[in-house]
């Protein structure tokens, strides 16, 4: 992910809370597969990359780094859950390969 | 993806046809100084400020409802308040559900209320409370008398009232009588990162200058708990307010959970908008309540406030409706209610204002938004400037200009109901 600051106004495609996070939010309509994402940190306006493998519906999130079975999702800085099936970078992240930790 | 952006959405065709067409309203901008902001309120005779003057037909029991809907169709510009609930409660559930009547029909958003009741004791009960404020108020029991007889009486006391509050004159009152409370609604990513915050940042602001504010949703802080934790005002209040939070997990969700929620939460809606975990909902949840103010109390459902001006913690549902009832019932009078798939709920006496920063949510539904912070998410917007927006429409709002849920009819008024009555 290489990152600059986010100083020319692009809108971006997605959104991260935390430079901690490893999960990113799609806050454009029609984010397809194959799409070279640009991403804004919010909490510090650093920019990224990412390259969309799957289409990204609006809100969804996408992977900003390789999962495992068993990782920990990071989103505001914070844990959010835990990865239930292999995700690559770029790919969906969801209820099919995400769960929570709670109840 | 040249055309994923839409904008200037015209006011037929969905978008938030107010606040892009009224643009010399907006520019009056009375957020600019917060502490000398002020709106025209009617001030009641306990001292405290409504922004609406609604003279209210309150059903004590499910009994009632037909009586105050036919009053409430005899005379014009009074509302009934039907609900499903009030026979045979007991304990903690009959106390919330007398502070609940009792709390809408003292709100100062309400200036007179006719309580009718199946019989006169319980009946009593809520005007007694409601008389406290020294508002009017009289109540009517239905047996022995019959529904006509009885909406035969209160319809003369509705008409006398009416006339009467309909003359009361609105008079300028700082922002400081502000009561505003929050709660989100079918949120997803997009209010963890725009509508949430911009209420948060509202609350920054305003509540250092002596305004009541209020949260709440217990189940959906689940994830946040150490987070919220952290914001009480002293380590008394955080520990009273982990032993609602954790009573809740142990008592409710443990003992009646079939899976693990997943069904229930995150909502579908939620998921839809691409919320996967409650942990990931609450952490967006928790936004609204800002960065900088803390919570001086944690609240019993419809408990009204006794600490003074300050941010509060409500032990409430989730579920939006029983949420801002409560609420309302506490005292607030003004609701900011952000939502990513839209949410379309009001209230009969709080006006509910709506914000979303969901740009699909805009383009579909927009008729139901009150304020439109999509540009948070396009970068194009900061949340500071976010949260002037909403402070903006708040005292627009509390002017008279009605909402988006109360231009729509949106009136859902939903008792809490704790268990199965005897």
């Amino acid at each position: 992910m290489s990152s600059t600051k986010n100083g020319d106004g692009r809108i971006p495609h997605v959104l991260a809370h935390s430079p901690k996070d490893n999960v990113a939010v799609a806050v454009i309509e029609g984010l397809k597969a194959d799409t070279d994402a640009f991403g804004v940190v919010t909490e510090n306006n650093e920019s990224f990359g990412v390259f969309a493998k799957n289409d990204i519906p609006i809100g969804h999130k996408v992977a900003l780094t390789d999962f495992k079975a068993g990782d920990t999702v990071i989103k505001y800085g914070q844990d959010v859950g835990r990865i239930v099936a292999d995700i690559a970078k770029g790919e969906h992240v969801h209820t099919h390969n995400m769960k929570t930790k709670r109840w | 993806m040249a055309d994923v952006l839409p904008q200037g959405q015209s006011p037929f065709v969905g978008g938030a046809p107010d606040q892009h067409y009224t643009p010399q309203i907006f520019s009056k901008r009375a957020s600019a100084d917060f502490a000398k902001a002020t709106f025209m309120g009617w001030r009641r005779e306990n001292g405290r400020v409504g922004v609406r003057n609604h003279v209210v037909l309150l059903p004590l029991d499910d009994l009632s409802n037909a009586a105050c809907e036919a009053v409430a169709n005899n005379i014009k510009g009074v509302m009934a308040l039907p609900h499903a609930y009030g026979r045979l409660q007991f304990g903690e559930d009959l106390e919330i559900h007398f502070r609940t009547l009792i709390g809408i029909g003292s709100n100062p958003n309400v200036a007179a209320v006719v309580v009718i009741g199946i019989e006169e004791q319980w009946t009593k009960r809520v005007v007694d409370g409601i008389a406290k404020t020294g508002k009017p108020v009289v109540g009517f029991g239905i047996e022995q008398h019959g529904d006509i007889a009885t909406i035969a009486k209160a319809s003369y006391v509705a008409k006398k009232y009416v006339q009467w509050a309909t003359e009361l004159p609105r008079e300028e009152c700082p922002i400081t009588d502000l009561w505003i409370s929050t709660k989100c609604g079918e949120s997803d990513t997009t209010t963890g990162l725009s509508s949430c915050p911009t209420v948060g940042n509202m609350y920054d602001k305003l509540i250092p200058h002596g305004i009541y504010g209020v949260f709440g949703e217990t189940s959906e802080i689940t994830g946040a708990e150490h987070l919220c934790k952290e914001r009480a005002a002293s380590p008394e209040v955080a520990e009273k307010w982990y032993k609602i939070w954790k009573a809740y997990q142990d008592d409710v969700i443990e003992a009646h959970k079939t899976d693990d929620l997943s069904d229930s939460q995150p909502t579908k809606g939620n998921i839809e908008g691409g919320l996967t975990t409650i942990e990931e909902k609450a952490l967006g949840n928790l936004e609204k309540i800002g960065h900088e103010c803390r919570y001086i109390d944690a609240l019993q459902p419809a408990e009204a406030p006794a600490k003074g001006p300050g941010l509060y913690f409500m032990d409430t549902s989730s579920a939006a409706a029983e949420c801002v009832t409560l609420m309302a019932a506490a005292g607030y009078v003004v609701h900011t209610f952000p939502t990513g798939q839209g949410n379309v709920i009001g209230n009969p006496i709080v006006p509910v204002i709506k914000i979303t920063g969901n740009p699909r949510t805009v383009r579909t539904m927009g008729e139901h938004v009150d304020v439109d912070v999509t540009g948070v998410l396009r970068r194009e917007m900061t949340i500071p400037e976010a949260g002037d927006a909403l402070i903006d429409m708040i005292i627009r709002t509390a002017n008279g200009r009605l909402t988006a849920a109360e231009a729509l009819g949106h009136r859902e008024f939903v008792m809490t109901k704790l268990y199965r009555s005897a």
